[in-house]
């Protein structure tokens, strides 16, 4: 490939019709044969393959430019139709203009005096209220000439038209050749024709009556050669052979004198093959299909819809220096690095220009070549040569390397690449990590890089970009980095944080009574990568705050509250009883627990402190070693979830069970009071809907109730479970309530269950019955196991939900995708405006303040905070 | 010295962060309060948003990113006393799509305070809120096609629950039927008497008109619900009629509202609709429980109002109305707007970002913005 560069840049676009002249000049050959290939299978002269369209197969030159496949972009032909067809696409505007135009005079029905008031409506409303307006206005003069039987200017009588869709025109009820039509066309003025929403400078109506039809090249309509030498073409050239070879038929008919009768089939014959070469979907029409009945992908197809041009290949393009894999996690790597496999690291190439000071390092990798790892796979001359770094093209390359050349190395440690894992909602889903060359061949990730990404590690896989020029890796390093990203623009909170296991670490870490000897410090510590001193402490007792403050710096002060906090009024600070006051003072734990409000993903208060005070490089550095001290501690002390976590004592399950007694009863009295018609009814239900809310409240608050209960229970002695819902790692004393007592009612959209036979969900119960176990409330447990019927009612709420969330991601899909199309340009200028595209300003301070939320100290931005903070002697200088 | 410092700080800082600081160096010694006036333009200054951040696909993910954590659950059942409203992903949906009426329009009526607290006098403009149609107080309607007229049975427990007399009847309908005759029989029956030489089709036509005929109440209302917020109580009702209810004198209407927002755009302007937007978008992912920047919502909301009117995030509103053709056709129905792109001619600028995409070139947002100006060495002297 040659690597000219490219100066010109397209500064605009102008859409116009095609002239019949145009298409002639376009084209480089007149189609005059359907035939494709001569017996030898070399395409033939004037037929629809003809090699001055562009070539498809290697070896051929192109006879218009000379080039070879893939640098020959194609050239048009066209064909000589026998006889004008209506464009399909044009029908509506010519109906509005045959409508709107004296059948005598070809003049706009309408006097001169208002054809001149409205032109000058015209054109102030285009300069007001902008071209569209414009056009919603001639849409009423149409409207306005469409039904004039009279013409102002010759007096002549008009005829009703009358379309026969899809493009059959009817005048008086006689039948309007294109021939007649395009005549009609070409007498209307230009003047007459901008009042009917047409630019003179556009075209000519009669273009849209065509009497040339463009053959798209080659190149477009590539055909394929199957296996068994076959070859088979494109849908287009099957069309298109399709229009030649009536075509061809319609002239000698023409020159043979035929019928009329036959000419006119011809004709008809010719309309629907160019009208469904354009659009293949019209509605009254049958769709031209292949010979195995699949309809023909035609021009329209080719652009329309996801699958089309413009959202498939324009708006989105495929590219090279790019990887998929599965992807696992490794704590060892930091945040912002990404394990690659070294099988992938020897196929992504980094382009690195020679210099007189890499030279050197240069020609080891070239030597090393693309088999062995830090090597190089191509190298690009000074006149823009790719050459392949092999055995036998080494000695030379090695020989002629000189500065200026350009040598495409394998990626190596510290290299940038982006991380991307599909659906990309937001944009940390694609950030710049630092590569890190591993084993195996899975991409890994740190686990507290999972949740910008929502990946998990059930088999996700996820892409790898190399960004190739200065410019993209600088903006890659700079702007897309995990470092950037860890503030979420969506409310201004850390991202990227500690997960489960790691917060359930520091949790039982920093519990009040947590002790540890001088040697389990170490050992964490040295899991953790300190390289401080560990402080001697009296009796070489440590506990576990002293141990997380190992990890603090000296000058780091944090308050905060964790998830136990009960919002007292009157905080006791130090002193509160469930130690949720976190304090940090001087790099020292005082008090507080460290859980998912201090350092989780979507949220760490902690973490975003440490972030803004010490800067994205040493937080991620913080980050990790917080991680690791949370797997740590668990190695340590040991943690795991035990079926005894949701064990009940004896006196919870009769708790329970009398909760459960009680619900049903109260509900069954709601029942007997329904059925006695006893009930006053909430203003707009009927009794019946009065009655099943009234149901659904009395079940849930006693499974309310029972979670309660559950967790009391639970919080007594050691139960993992509740460590971990109460920390915030994963989990809620509900789903133990769950597994441990009851499941509760169950729902269908929003109520109970009532489908199934008439007057009861199964054959279990008896008709007409309303009780609770009738219609899906479930006492049991999941450890206890659920009836046959309860099951049965876990599995239609549970198809249920699953519908939900599948309906869900589709529409919550398309509902962003029109907020980005529509808000995409839309940006900030250097005066504190923002505008879109054309410049119309959209707000005049951004968020009436200015702020970008992920920047500010204090989150969010205040000033009463920052008065906090120079009261604590502390300023930004 | 202090005013001369609080006059800068007002210049260079939005007004919301202005009243702040006003109120906190009221008491501040003057050293101290310009340590930290200096501190807060410092702090403001490295806050500011980035030129040329596209801060429009910043608010767009913002949005969108959580909607599929959103539910579907349409309606919802909030304790007992609740109305049923939209919520969740469909209610977003349609305030972006700027749907003409929200599929459960409702309105939160709030009263002047000194009858706010009054049980009974809120009860009472509730019940004068409140629609009520003819076939809320008849019980079984008959059409006598031989007489041609209709007779219908006065219900009188219903009445009673209204406060509704006979005459009160007889007037509403007098109003509505202008053709027919109205006789109140003192049995409680209606009769509607139609002139003899209208056909059966007539009739029955004045039937349907006879069942919907508006006695007493707001047209739209046909719910209403008075319920308890902290000591005040405030009325809740199905179906909106801003216009009308601002006309009673017992509502405050500073703080009541409707929850839609084409109405509130033609009884209170615009910029009530774009507050509108804002707040409900809020309070519905609020409800969710998801956590998004004001921000962005205003962002969106600005940009559906600015015209003046208010537009859609559809292929018909905002984006079907951009500038650009390219960017049009690549949203939705490509063909219609390149065809329509060739008639009228129209030119593409290639000055938003998908254009440029699609071309290969930067898009001029962010670093794609910044362009170099070279000295020629001629110049520089």
């Amino acid at each position: 490939m040659n690597m000219e560069i490219i100066r010109e840049k397209i500064g605009s676009l102008e859409f116009r019709m095609l002239s019949p002249k145009m298409i002639k000049k376009m084209a480089v050959v007149k189609i005059i044969t359907p035939e494709l290939y001569d017996a030898d299978g070399y395409p033939v002269d004037g037929g629809l393959m003809d090699i001055r369209m562009g070539v498809i197969d290697p070896g051929l030159r192109c006879r218009s430019c000379g080039s070879r496949v893939k640098e020959c972009p194609g050239h048009f032909g066209f064909i000589e139709l026998a006889r004008p067809v209506l464009h399909i696409k044009y029908i509506p505007q010519i109906a509005d203009i045959l409508r709107c135009t004296c059948w005598e005079c070809s003049k706009l029905l309408m006097s001169d005096q208002t054809v001149s008031t409205w032109r000058k409506k015209l054109k102030r409303i285009e300069k007001t209220k902008g071209i569209l307006e414009k056009w919603k206005t001639v849409g009423t003069i149409i409207k306005r000439c469409k039904n004039i039987t009279k013409c102002p200017h010759c007096g002549a009588k008009q005829n009703k038209i009358k379309l026969d869709k899809p493009s059959t025109f009817y005048r008086d009820g006689i039948k309007l050749t294109p021939i007649d039509i395009r005549e009609r066309l070409e007498r209307v003025s230009e003047d007459n024709l901008e009042m009917l929403g047409i630019d003179p400078l556009a075209g000519r109506p009669e273009w849209m009556v065509l009497t040339l039809l463009p053959v798209p090249p080659v190149t477009v309509r590539p055909s394929i050669t199957l296996e068994s030498g076959q070859r088979s073409e494109d849908d287009l050239t099957h069309k298109l052979g399709d229009i030649v070879r009536t075509n061809q038929r319609l002239f000698e008919n023409l020159s043979a004198g035929a019928p009329q009768l036959i000419i006119d089939d011809l004709w008809d014959l010719l309309q629907y093959h160019v009208t469904t070469f354009f659009v293949n979907n019209i509605s009254q029409i049958p769709p031209a299909r292949h010979r195995s009945g699949r309809p023909l992908k035609t021009l329209a197809e080719r652009i329309k819809s996801k699958e089309g041009r413009f959202r498939r290949n324009l708006a989105g393009k495929r590219v090279d220096y790019s990887s998929r894999t599965v992807i696992s996690p490794d704590s060892n790597i930091r945040p912002d690095e990404v394990g690659v496999p070294d099988v992938v690291a020897k196929e992504l190439t980094v382009p690195e220009r020679v210099t007189e000071w890499n030279k050197k390092h240069l020609l080891q990798l070239i030597k090393n070549g693309p088999e062995v790892y830090p090597g190089a796979n191509y190298v690009i001359t000074l006149d823009g040569k790719r050459k392949r770094v092999m055995e036998e093209t080494k000695e030379t390359i090695l020989k002629e390397l000189e500065p200026g050349y350009i040598v495409e190395r394998h990626i190596v440690d510290g290299d940038i690449a982006i991380f991307n894992r599909q659906p990309s909602l937001h944009k940390m889903s694609m950030m710049g990590h630092f590569i890190k060359v591993l084993p195996y061949k899975t991409f890994r990730i740190n686990p507290c890089t999972t949740t910008p990404y929502n990946a998990d590690f059930d088999g996700d896989e996820m892409n790898l970009h190399v960004p190739q020029t200065e410019e993209a890796r600088a903006e890659s390093r700079m702007l897309m980095g995990v470092g950037e990203q860890i503030i979420t623009p969506r409310y201004g909170l850390p991202i990227i944080g500690a997960n489960e296991d790691h917060i359930s670490g520091c949790f039982i870490l920093t519990q009040k009574d947590r002790v540890l000897t001088k040697k389990q410090t170490a050992h964490l510590m040295s899991l953790v990568g300190y390289e401080g001193e560990i402080p001697d402490v009296k009796g070489d007792v440590y506990t576990g705050k002293q141990v997380f403050s190992m990890l603090l710096p000296s000058d780091f002060n944090y308050e905060g509250k964790s998830r136990q906090c009960n919002k007292h009024k009157d905080c006791l600070k130090e002193k509160c009883e469930s130690d949720a006051y976190v304090c940090i003072k001087k790099g020292q734990m005082i008090s507080g627990v460290i859980d998912k409000n201090a350092i989780g993903a979507g949220g760490g208060k902690l973490f975003n402190a440490y972030l803004k005070q010490y800067g994205p490089e040493k937080a991620l550095d913080f980050l990790q070693k917080v991680a690791l001290l949370g797997i740590g501690v668990l190695d340590t002390f040991g943690f795991t979830v035990l079926p005894s976590d949701t064990d009940l004592p004896q006196s919870a399950v009769k708790e329970i069970k009398a909760i459960l007694n009680d619900a049903e009863a109260d509900a069954l009295l709601l029942i007997e009071r329904y059925k006695r018609r006893d009930m006053q009814p909430y203003p707009g239900r009927t009794m019946r809907e009065t009655l099943e809310s009234n149901i659904m409240n009395v079940l849930n608050r006693a499974r309310n109730k029972i979670s309660k209960i559950v967790e009391r229970h639970s919080t007594e002695g050691e139960n993992f479970t509740m460590t971990m819902a109460n920390s915030g790692a994963r989990g809620s004393p509900l789903n133990l309530a769950l597994i441990a007592a009851c499941v509760g009612q169950t729902a269908l959209r929003g109520s109970r269950i009532v489908k199934g036979y008439s007057g009861r969900v199964l054959p279990h119960f008896l008709s007409g019955d309303l009780g609770p176990t009738a219609h899906g409330f479930i006492k049991h447990g999941y450890k206890a196991g659920l009836n046959p019927f309860e099951f049965f009612f876990h599995s239609i709420a549970g198809r249920d939900s699953m519908m939900d969330t599948s309906m869900r991601t589709p529409k919550s899909g398309y509902m962003q995708r029109r907020l980005v199309t529509a808000l995409q340009d839309l940006k900030s200028y250097y005066d504190g405006t923002v505008r879109d595209a054309e410049g119309n300003v959209i707000q005049f301070s951004y968020g009436d303040d200015n702020i970008d939320i992920t920047k500010p100290v204090t989150e969010p931005f205040d000033v009463e905070k920052i008065k906090e903070r120079v009261d604590d002697g502390k300023t930004s200088k | 010295m202090m005013e001369k410092l609080l006059n800068d700080v007002k210049e260079k800082l939005p007004e919301s962060l202005y009243i702040n600081v006003e109120k906190l160096t009221k008491e501040m010694k003057k050293s101290d309060a310009k340590k930290y006036i200096e501190e807060v333009l410092e702090r403001y200054g490295s806050s500011k948003i980035d030129p040329a951040e596209a801060v429009g696909v910043i608010s767009a993910q913002s949005i969108g990113e959580p909607g599929t954590q959103m539910t579907m659950k349409t309606k919802h059942f909030a304790g007992v006393t609740e109305m049923n409203v939209t919520l969740g992903l469909p209610r977003i949906i349609e305030i972006f799509d700027a749907r003409r009426s929200p599929s459960t329009p409702t309105m939160t009526i709030h009263l002047q305070p000194d009858i706010a607290k009054d049980e009974m006098k809120v009860r009472q403009v509730a019940a004068r809120i409140l629609e009520i149609c003819f076939e809320d107080v008849m019980s079984d309607l008959t059409v006598d096609l031989l007489n041609m007229r209709m007779e219908a049975n006065i219900d009188e427990n219903s009445m009673e629950n209204f406060n509704l007399t006979l005459e009160d009847i007889q007037k509403a309908l007098k109003k509505i039927f202008k053709k027919e005759k109205i006789n109140i029989l003192k049995s409680g029956v209606v009769r509607v008497q139609s002139k003899a030489d209208k056909s059966i089709s007539y009739l029955y036509h004045i039937r349907s008109k006879l069942k919907s005929a508006h006695i007493r109440g707001i047209a739209g209302v046909k719910q209403i619900l008075p319920i308890k917020k902290g000591d005040e109580w405030i009325i809740k009702t199905a179906g909106t009629n801003l216009k009308k209810v601002f006309a009673i004198p017992e509502v405050d209407p500073s703080r009541t509202t409707s929850n839609n927002i084409y109405e509130i755009a033609e009884v209170l302007g615009i910029e009530a609709a774009r507050n509108a937007i804002i707040s409900e978008t809020i309070s519905t992912l609020k409800e969710q429980g998801l956590s998004v920047d004001i921000r962005h919502i205003m962002l969106v909301a600005d940009t559906m109002v600015f015209s003046g009117n208010i537009k859609g995030i559809t292929r018909y509103g905002i984006s079907g109305s951009k500038a650009s053709v390219l960017a049009r056709a690549s949203f939705e129905v490509p063909l219609r707007h390149l065809f329509g792109a060739a008639i009228h001619r129209e030119l593409d600028d290639l000055r938003s970002v998908v254009e440029n995409v699609m071309i290969n070139q930067p898009i001029p947002i962010g670093t794609g913005l910044l362009k170099l100006l070279v000295k020629k060495e001629e110049e520089k002297k």
